[in-house]
């Protein structure tokens, strides 16, 4: 890629940065506004626009990781094992940020921070599945062998996703099974659905921008290599 | 590649139309316990169901609470010590671990409130401070009677 049509690139990260960021500041500051107090928890509620918007996108990252994972296996490339990669970090992140709120909701709600059901259980298991994946790629020098057991592990981690999902009709929870709208208000119906499309949007921001840094990262390898072998074109060529 | 894909495959099956459902429980309804017997009395065990409605006694000055929890089938007394949560009330989900007495009665050493998956706003006036208000004056007064 010449320096140009980089630069051209990052630019458009960056604006998808700052376009996802007040899109999610929007949603937020609209369902805040528009929604009223929930008969039982009061405002408390709120904090369900960060958390089940953060739940439903960590899905969609390891849904990203198990196709690009797949993929990788069958064909090899580079860039699918990046891919996977960076939505594997995206939906950490994610998961992470529903683990911390759905224990600060619980704490007023159901009078303890964490319980081992099912349902925080498997997503749990999730969590520590992805900081596993990220820890290997990081222990692992040799980019061919990495990319073949992240996507091994990437693959294993993404099963556990309908496990999570189905946890609190499969088996009998804490948790609450998932609202529709049916037993969602109306009222709160809307703010979650936006809040769900702006955080989506900062999904691909993130994943987008770790893919970029990624492909970098692997390029500058690449030239050090080249260097190392002394060849030519490389960082002393 | 093709071994791996039966074993996902299997347990995926099993997960779903293996009975697992019936196995793997958070928590025991009070229909299922008294049907369990002897079994369960005086062993860790956790009890869902609602907070029978005008069951609730609380007594504030010793942090002592009774009431009965139902599965809408069969109910069990429950004696529980300290503060309920915030939400604890008439009507509402509530599991309790603790353990089942000889004398029937459930000793409660953690009570959890079981959400459901209904949000609603509250009836016309009603105003969240108010909410908070009426939550601790029912506990309050149930203490006195």
């Amino acid at each position: 890629m010449s320096t140009s049509a980089r630069a051209g690139t990052r630019a458009r990260g960056l604006w998808l940065g700052v376009g996802a960021f007040a899109l999610v500041a929007a949603a937020q500051a609209w369902a805040i506004a528009s929604s009223p107090a929930d008969r039982d928890m009061a405002h408390l509620q709120k904090i369900m626009y960060v958390h089940v918007p953060a739940a439903w996108n960590m899905m969609i990252a390891f849904f990203v990781v198990a196709i690009a994972s797949l993929r990788y296996l069958w064909k090899g490339q580079e860039r699918d094992d990046l891919l996977a990669a960076s939505a594997a970090e995206s939906g950490t992140i994610l998961t992470g940020l529903t683990l911390v709120l759905g224990m600060i909701w619980a704490k007023p709600t159901w009078g303890i921070w964490w319980t081992w059901d099912p349902r925080l259980t498997s997503t749990a298991v999730l969590f520590f599945l992805y900081v596993g994946y990220l820890i290997l790629r990081a222990f692992v020098d040799d980019p061919d062998r990495r990319a073949q057991w992240s996507a091994a592990v990437g693959l294993l981690g993404a099963l556990n996703v309908p496990i999570v999902y189905m946890s609190v009709r499969w088996w009998r929870t804490l948790h609450q099974v998932q609202s529709s709208p049916q037993t969602l208000d109306s009222s709160f119906t809307v703010g979650l659905r936006l809040n769900a499309i702006a955080m989506m949007v900062v999904l691909v921001f993130f994943i987008r921008h770790r893919y970029e840094t990624a492909r970098m990262e692997r390029e500058a390898e690449l030239l050090q290599e080249r260097a190392a072998l002394g060849g030519r074109g490389g960082i002393n060529g | 590649m093709v071994v791996a894909a039966v074993i996902v495959l299997g347990a995926f099956g099993y997960l779903m139309y293996g009975g697992l459902d019936k196995n793997v429980v958070f928590f025991l309804t009070p229909q299922e316990l008294l049907a369990k017997g002897t079994e369960v009395v005086d062993v860790p065990v956790r009890l869902g169901g609602m907070v029978a409605p005008g069951s609730v006694k609380w007594n504030a000055e010793t942090l002592d609470l009774r009431f009965q929890l139902s599965d809408g089938v069969k109910t069990v007394e429950v004696h529980s010590k300290g503060a309920p949560p915030q939400m604890f009330r008439d009507g509402m989900g509530v599991v309790c671990e603790g353990r089942f007495g000889k004398d029937g009665v459930f000793e409660s050493t953690n009570l959890m409130i079981k959400h459901s998956e209904e949000y609603h706003p509250p009836k016309p006036g009603q105003t969240p401070q108010e909410m908070y208000k009426a939550m601790f004056e029912t506990l309050r007064e149930d203490g006195k009677s």
